[in-house]
C-alpha cells in the first residue's frame, strides 16, 4: 500500500467527519409549539410521536400560555424560530390578517382539505374542539330532570334560584346571552352586540364571580361557591372524574377550537407543512381523545373505530354533541365589531 | 465616594431609571408620537372610575391598618420580654409566607362554605351565607391584613426610640394617662406614623393580586387595568399610559404629605 501524505490523510479524514455530520444536521425537524401541561403531554403521546415516526422527521416543541405576542414578536424580528403554532383559531385569522402566518396550500394537505368548510381558513385549519358549557352542583340540582338545562334557564332566577358565575371575558359569554334571549344557536352571528350587552345586564346583580381562569371556574364549582357556571368541558369532566358532585350539559354549549397555522418566513415550511397534514390525519386525530378530554377536529376520526362508543358521547366535536352546539365564529371575534365588543366588556363589569 | 455608591448607583439606573424612562417612552410614542393613550385616559369613565376605586380602597385599608396597628406596635413597645417578641414574631412571621398563599388563605376562611360563614350559621347566628368575598369587603379584609406588618414596622421602631421616662415624667407632673397619651407619646410617634401612612398607601395602590383572587372579577383597581390592557388588547401602549398616571398620582401624594409634614426631619428624626 503506497504511504498517504499527511495533508492528504488530514483532508480525507475532514472529509469523512463531514460526511458523517451531514445526514445528522439534514435530517428533516420543526419546531412545534403548544400550550403545555397535560394537553400538551397527551398530543406528544397521541398526535407528535406516531406523525414524528410516520414522517422521519424530528419534533421540537416547546410551550406557552399565550403564543400570540410572542408569534408578532418572532415575525417583527425576521428570523422565527418556531414552524408550527397551536394556538386558539381567533388568532391563526388575525395572524393571516396582519402578515405573521403563511397562507395554506390545500393541494398540499389532502387531509385539511377533506374537512368540512367552517373547520379551516386560507391560514388554518382546526386541530382539536373544546366546548364552554353549562354546568352546575348536584346539591342544588340532584336529578338531572330538574337541573338547568339551556341559557334561558341559566338567566332564570326565580325557576332556579342559586349563585352563579360567568368568564370575566365577552367570548362565549355574549353567545351564551343570545341564546339564552331567544336567538336559534346557528343564527347567531354577526353577533347583535347591544342585545347581547342588555341581557347581560339582566343576569349581572346575580353573578357572584365573574371568573379570569380556567382553575378558578373549577374551584368555584367544587367548592360550592356558586351553584351554575359557564365552563370549559375538560375542566369540568376532570372534576367528575375526581369524584366531585357537578354535571354539565353540551345543549346550547359554544364549540370552540384551536387551529394549527405556519409562522411566516418559518424555518422549515416543507416539513411544517408535511406535518401540519399529518396531524390532522383521522387516525391520529382520534387518538387525542383516548388521552385527554377535547375532542379531534376532524370528523373522519369518529369513523376510524378507535374511540371507543362510551367516549364518543363525551366528546365535544362528537356528531350528537356537536349539533346541538354553537358552532363559534373566530371570523366575528377578528373583525372590527368584535374587537369592539372586547373593548366594552371592563367598562361592563366595572358598574 | 462616587466611585463607592456607583454599584448602588448602577443598579439603580439599571432597574429603576431604564425600565420606567422605556414605559414613559412607550406611553407616548406607538408607532409615532401620539398622546391618544393619555386623551383616552381622561376622557373614558373607566379609567376615572378605577383610579376612584383604587384610591379609596387604598384610603380605607391605610386608616383601618393605622387603627389596628397602632396598638399592636404600642404593646410590642412598652411590655416587658418574651411578650414583645411574641407580638412581633405574629407580625412578622405572616409576612414571610407568600402573599398568593395569605389570600386564597382568606378565600378559604371568607367565602360562602368557608370557616367563618360555618361558624356563624352553626352559632345559629346567620340564615343564608354571608357575602364575604368576591367583592370589595373581601379585598379590604385581605389587603389590611399583608399589609399590617408595614404599618406595624415602622411604628414599632420609632415607639421603641421613645424614651420611657417621657411617659413617667408627665404622669409624675400630675397627667392622667389619656393626658399624657395624647400630650406626650403619640406627637412622638407621629414620624413612625407618617412613614407607615405613606408605606401602607403606596403600596395599596399598585396592589394586583389580591384584588384579582378576592374582588369578585368587579374591583378593578388600576394594577388590573394595566395588566388587561396588556394580556387582552395587547397595548403596550396604553398600560403604560395608565402606569405612568399612577406614579403621576403617587408622586403627588408624596409631594402633598411634603408640604404638611416636613418629612425629612420627621423621617430623619432629631
Amino acid at each position: 500500500m503506497a504511504s498517504i501524505s499527511r495533508p492528504a490523510a488530514a483532508c480525507s479524514a475532514a472529509a469523512a467527519l463531514l460526511l458523517l455530520a451531514l445526514p445528522a444536521g439534514a435530517a428533516e425537524q420543526i419546531t412545534f409549539v403548544s400550550q403545555g401541561g397535560a394537553y400538551q403531554k397527551a398530543q406528544t403521546v397521541a398526535i407528535l410521536d406516531p406523525a414524528a415516526k410516520k414522517l422521519g422527521i424530528t419534533i421540537n416543541q416547546d410551550s406557552v400560555p399565550d403564543a400570540w405576542p410572542l408569534m408578532r414578536s418572532q415575525v417583527a424580528g425576521g428570523k422565527p424560530i418556531w414552524d408550527v403554532v397551536d394556538v386558539a383559531t381567533g388568532f391563526c385569522l388575525r395572524g393571516g390578517e396582519q402578515g405573521i402566518v403563511e397562507k395554506l396550500d390545500f393541494s398540499k394537505l389532502p387531509n385539511a382539505a377533506a374537512m368540512p368548510e367552517e373547520y379551516r381558513s386560507p391560514w388554518s385549519v382546526a386541530y382539536e374542539f373544546y366546548s364552554s358549557v353549562l354546568a352546575y352542583g348536584q346539591k342544588r340540582y340532584p336529578d338531572a330532570a330538574s337541573a338547568p338545562k339551556t341559557w334561558a334557564d341559566f338567566w332564570d332566577v326565580k325557576k332556579f334560584p342559586g349563585r352563579r358565575s360567568l368568564r370575566n371575558h365577552p367570548l362565549a359569554t355574549l353567545e351564551a346571552a343570545l341564546m339564552a334571549d331567544g336567538v336559534a344557536p346557528d343564527k347567531l352571528y354577526p353577533l347583535d352586540v347591544e342585545r347581547a350587552f342588555r341581557k347581560l345586564e339582566e343576569i349581572k346583580p346575580h353573578i357572584t364571580v365573574w371568573w379570569t381562569s380556567g382553575a378558578q371556574s373549577a374551584q368555584l364549582l367544587n367548592d360550592g361557591e356558586v351553584d351554575m357556571v359557564m365552563a370549559w368541558n375538560g375542566r369540568v369532566s376532570a372534576l367528575i372524574k375526581e369524584g366531585a358532585k357537578v354535571a354539565y350539559t353540551y345543549n346550547q354549549g359554544i364549540l370552540q377550537s384551536t387551529s394549527l397555522c405556519i409562522l411566516k418566513g418559518a424555518p422549515n415550511l416543507a416539513t411544517a407543512v408535511r406535518f401540519v397534514n399529518e396531524a390532522v390525519d383521522p387516525v391520529l386525530q382520534a387518538n387525542l381523545p383516548l388521552h385527554i378530554d377535547y375532542g379531534p377536529a376532524n370528523p373522519k376520526a369518529f369513523d376510524t373505530k378507535v374511540i371507543p362508543a362510551e367516549r364518543v358521547g363525551q366528546l365535544p366535536s362528537a356528531p350528537e354533541n356537536a349539533r346541538r352546539q354553537a358552532l363559534m365564529s373566530y371570523a366575528f371575534w377578528s373583525s372590527a365589531e368584535g374587537e369592539a365588543a372586547e373593548k366594552r366588556w371592563l367598562s361592563f363589569v366595572q358598574k | 465616594m462616587l466611585l463607592l455608591a456607583s454599584p448602588a448607583l448602577l443598579v439603580v439606573l439599571a432597574l429603576v431609571v431604564l425600565p420606567v424612562g422605556w414605559f414613559l417612552g412607550l406611553s407616548v410614542y406607538d408607532g409615532g408620537f401620539t398622546l391618544e393613550h393619555y386623551r383616552r385616559i381622561f376622557a373614558e369613565d373607566i379609567y376615572w372610575r378605577s383610579f376612584g376605586l383604587t384610591f379609596r380602597i387604598a384610603l380605607v385599608v391605610t386608616v383601618a391598618s393605622l387603627l389596628l396597628g397602632y396598638p399592636v406596635a404600642y404593646a410590642a413597645a412598652r411590655l416587658q420580654r418574651p411578650w414583645d417578641v411574641l407580638i412581633l414574631a405574629c407580625v412578622v412571621l405572616p409576612f414571610w409566607t407568600s402573599v398568593l398563599v395569605r389570600t386564597y388563605a382568606w378565600l378559604v376562611l371568607l367565602q360562602r362554605t368557608g370557616v367563618v360563614n360555618q361558624a356563624l350559621d352553626r352559632l345559629g347566628l346567620i340564615d343564608e351565607p354571608l357575602a364575604l368575598v368576591h367583592n370589595e369587603f373581601g379585598t379590604v379584609v385581605a389587603m389590611v391584613h399583608i399589609l399590617l406588618p408595614f404599618m406595624v414596622l415602622p411604628l414599632y421602631s420609632t415607639m421603641k426610640k421613645i424614651p420611657g421616662d417621657l411617659v413617667q415624667a408627665g404622669a409624675s407632673l400630675g397627667g392622667s394617662p389619656s393626658h399624657v397619651f395624647l400630650r406626650v407619646f403619640l406627637p412622638l410617634s407621629l414620624p413612625g406614623v407618617v412613614a407607615g401612612l405613606t408605606l401602607v398607601f403606596v403600596l395599596c395602590l399598585g396592589f394586583y393580586i389580591t384584588p384579582e383572587l378576592l374582588g369578585g372579577g368587579r374591583t378593578i383597581m388600576v394594577s388590573m387595568v394595566v395588566s388587561r390592557n396588556v394580556e387582552l388588547y395587547n397595548q403596550w401602549g396604553a398600560a403604560s399610559a395608565v402606569a405612568a398616571v399612577l406614579l403621576a398620582g403617587v408622586l403627588a401624594v408624596f409631594f402633598l404629605v411634603g408640604r404638611f409634614v416636613p418629612l425629612d426631619r420627621v423621617l430623619g428624626q432629631k
